[in-house]
C-alpha cells in the first residue's frame, strides 16, 4: 500500500514536469524577446531533469527505465495535471500558467524535502533551489506586466481567468492521500493548495490584476487518473516520434 | 554556431580616401602591433560598417540557426540527447544576445537590427535556408556545421574589434561542448542499427554541398578583401578555411564509415591543398538573396515571434528610461 502510494506520487510529480518542461521547450527560438526565449529554455531544461530524477526514483522501485517511463506510455497511462498539457498559446497564456505552477511547485518540495520517505526528500531538497529561480522569474514578470499597458493587464487577466480552473485541477486528491499524510510522506493536496492562494494572492495584489473568485471555479480534474485533454497524445506522439523509428537502438 | 557573417555580401572598399590620414595611420599601427580597437577609439567608417554588418550577421546566424535545430528539440530520442539539445540550441540563443550587445556598442540598437533581418535587408547564414528532414540532419549539423563555425570564428576571436573579439572567445568554448555533443549523437548513429546508418549517411549526403559552402565562395570568385585582412576584420581567406576545416574532419567522417558525397575529394600530396568538386555557387547566390527552400519559412517564423511579441515589449519599455550602450 504504502509503496503503491509513493508510485502515484513520484508518477505525477514527474509527468507534470515533463509535459510542462516540453512546453516551455517549445518557446526556442520563439521569445518575445531574447532573454525570454533563454529563460524559458532554462527552465524547460530544469523541468526535464526533475523529471528524470523523479524517473530515476520510480525506476529504484521497480518501474521501466526513465526513457521508457517518459518515451512510450501512452495518454491514459500519464498522471499529469491537465493544466500542463495545454498548448501555450501567447505569452500571457504560458506566463500566467508558469506563475500559477511553480508557485504551486515551490511550496509541494518546499513540503518534500522534509518528506518521511528519504529518496525523495533528498531530490527535493536538492532540486528546490532551482525551483527558487523559476518563481522569482514568474512573479518577476507578473508583476513588471500586471501593472503596465492596458493591452498586458487585459491579456493577463483573461489568461488567468481561462487557466485557474484547470490549476486548481493539480490539486486533484489521489486515492492514496490520506497513507501519504499519515506517514509523513507528502503534506497533502489541500494543505499545498491554502499556502499557494496565499502565495499568488500576494503577488497578484501588487499590480492591477484581480484573483478570480475561487469557490465558484469548477477544477479541471482527471489528470491524475489519466483522463486527458485531446492535447496530449500528439504530443507524446510527437516526444516519440524519433525514438519509435528504431525502438531497440541506442540514439 | 554558426560564423561566416563576412562572407556574405562583396565589401566595397569606398571613401577611404576621405578619412584623416593621420587618425588611419596611427588605427592601422595599433592593429598591426595587435592592439585592439575599442568602441570609443577613433575607426574609419568603413571598419564600423564592416564589423556592425558581420556582427549583425553573425547574431542572426544563431537565431535563425536555432530554428531549424530547435524544431527537434521536443522530439529528441531519450532523456540524455534532449537535455543536450536544448541546452545546445540555448547557448545559440546566448550567442546572439552577446553578439548583438557587440554590434550595439558601434552604434547600431537591436531593433534595427532585428528589423533589418525581418525585411531582408540583413543576411544570416545561408546553411540555414536548407531544411532539416530528420532528426540525423540535426545531428549533421550539431557536428559538422558547427565545427565549421569555430574553425572561423577561433580565427575572428583573434581580429582587431575588443568587443566582438571576446563575444567569440566565449562562444568559442561553449561551441567545443557542442561539436562533442554532435559528434556523439553521430557516431551512434554511425555505429549504430542499418536504419540509423541509412539516415546519418542520408543527412550527410544532403548536407554536403551546404557544408562546402559554409565558409564562402572561393577566393577566386570574392572581391578582394586585403583591407578587411589587413584591419583584422577578416582573419583568414574563405579557401584557407575551408582547407583547415578539410584537414581537420575528413579524416574524421571517413573514420565512421561515412561515405562523403564527392568522388572528386581528395588531398593533393604535391600541393597539400584538397581537391574537391566546386559547389554550386549560383545556386549559393540564389538561395541568399531569398530563393531558398526555406527562406521564407525561416524569416515567417520570426517575423510572427516578433509580431507576438510586440505587445511585451511594448509593456516593458519604461518612458523614462534612456537608451544605453551595453558594456563592451
Amino acid at each position: 500500500m504504502k509503496e503503491e502510494a509513493i508510485k502515484d506520487l513520484l508518477y505525477k510529480i514527474a509527468d507534470d514536469q515533463l509535459i510542462l518542461g516540453h512546453r516551455n521547450s517549445e518557446w526556442t527560438g520563439l521569445g518575445p524577446i531574447l532573454e525570454e526565449d533563454i529563460a524559458f529554455s532554462s527552465m524547460a531544461q530544469d523541468k526535464i531533469g526533475h523529471s528524470l530524477a523523479f524517473y530515476t526514483l520510480l525506476h529504484e522501485l521497480g518501474e521501466a527505465e526513465p526513457d521508457l517511463l517518459a518515451f512510450s506510455r501512452s495518454a491514459t497511462q500519464f498522471h499529469n495535471s491537465q493544466f500542463t498539457e495545454l498548448p501555450n498559446g501567447e505569452f500571457d497564456y504560458s506566463l500566467i500558467r508558469h506563475f500559477l505552477y511553480d508557485n504551486a511547485e515551490a511550496i509541494r518540495f518546499e513540503k518534500l524535502s522534509h518528506s518521511g520517505y528519504e529518496p525523495i526528500a533528498k531530490v527535493a531538497t536538492k532540486l528546490k533551489g532551482e525551483i527558487k529561480y523559476h518563481v522569482l522569474h514568474a512573479n518577476t514578470w507578473i508583476r513588471n506586466l500586471g501593472s503596465s499597458t492596458e493591452e498586458a493587464i487585459s491579456r493577463l487577466q483573461n489568461s488567468l481567468n481561462s487557466l485557474m480552473p484547470y490549476a486548481l485541477g493539480m490539486f486533484e486528491l489521489s486515492v492514496y492521500e490520506q497513507v501519504l499524510i499519515d506517514t509523513g510522506i507528502y503534506a497533502g493536496e489541500e494543505a499545498i493548495k491554502e499556502e499557494w492562494l496565499t502565495r499568488i494572492q500576494q503577488v497578484l495584489a501588487s499590480t492591477e490584476l484581480t484573483m478570480p473568485d475561487i469557490p465558484s471555479q469548477t477544477p479541471m480534474l482527471g489528470g491524475r487518473y489519466g483522463t486527458h485533454t485531446k492535447h496530449l497524445q500528439p504530443l507524446l506522439n510527437e516526444m516519440a516520434e524519433v525514438i519509435k523509428i528504431d525502438p531497440t537502438a541506442e540514439w | 554556431m554558426y560564423g561566416g557573417g563576412n562572407t556574405f555580401e562583396a565589401i566595397k572598399a569606398e571613401g577611404l580616401e576621405e578619412e584623416d590620414a593621420r587618425k588611419m595611420a596611427e588605427f592601422e599601427g595599433r592593429i598591426a602591433q595587435g592592439e585592439k580597437i575599442e568602441p570609443d577609439d577613433w575607426m574609419p567608417r568603413l571598419y564600423r560598417q564592416q564589423l556592425i554588418r558581420m556582427i549583425e550577421q553573425h547574431a542572426h546566424s544563431e537565431i535563425i540557426g536555432a530554428l531549424p535545430e530547435g524544431t527537434w528539440i521536443t522530439r529528441a530520442p531519450g532523456f540524455r540527447r534532449k537535455l543536450a539539445l536544448m541546452a545546445k540550441v540555448q547557448d545559440e540563443v546566448g550567442h546572439a544576445q552577446l553578439l548583438y550587445s557587440a554590434a550595439e556598442t558601434l552604434g547600431k540598437s537591436r531593433e534595427e537590427m532585428l528589423t533589418d533581418l525581418i525585411n531582408g535587408k540583413s543576411k544570416y547564414s545561408n546553411v540555414f535556408n536548407y531544411p532539416t528532414y530528420t532528426w540525423a540532419d540535426s545531428c549533421i549539423i550539431s557536428w559538422l556545421i558547427d565545427a565549421g563555425a569555430i574553425v572561423n570564428q577561433m580565427a575572428n576571436s583573434k581580429g582587431s574589434y575588443g568587443p566582438y573579439c571576446r563575444a567569440l572567445e566565449r562562444i568559442c568554448a561553449e561551441e567545443a561542448f557542442h561539436l562533442k555533443y554532435g559528434h556523439d549523437s553521430v557516431v551512434y548513429m554511425a555505429t549504430g542499427s542499418s536504419i540509423q546508418r541509412q539516415m546519418v549517411q542520408e543527412a550527410l549526403n544532403r548536407w554536403w554541398s551546404q557544408i562546402m559552402t559554409f565558409f564562402g565562395p572561393s577566393d577566386k570568385l570574392s572581391v578582394h578583401t586585403e583591407t578587411l585582412m589587413r584591419w583584422k576584420v577578416k582573419m583568414a581567406s574563405n579557401d584557407e578555411c575551408r582547407q583547415q576545416y578539410l584537414d581537420m574532419y575528413v579524416p574524421k567522417i571517413l573514420e565512421l564509415g561515412l561515405t562523403i558525397p564527392d568522388p572528386l575529394l581528395k588531398k593533393n600530396e604535391d600541393t597539400g591543398q584538397w581537391e574537391y568538386t566546386e559547389p554550386d555557387w549560383d545556386e549559393f547566390r540564389r538561395v541568399i538573396n531569398g530563393d531558398g527552400p526555406c527562406n521564407a519559412e525561416r524569416l515567417g517564423v520570426r517575423r510572427m515571434a516578433e509580431e507576438r511579441g510586440a505587445w511585451v515589449r511594448l509593456a516593458l519599455k519604461n518612458p523614462t528610461a534612456k537608451y544605453v550602450r551595453p558594456l563592451a
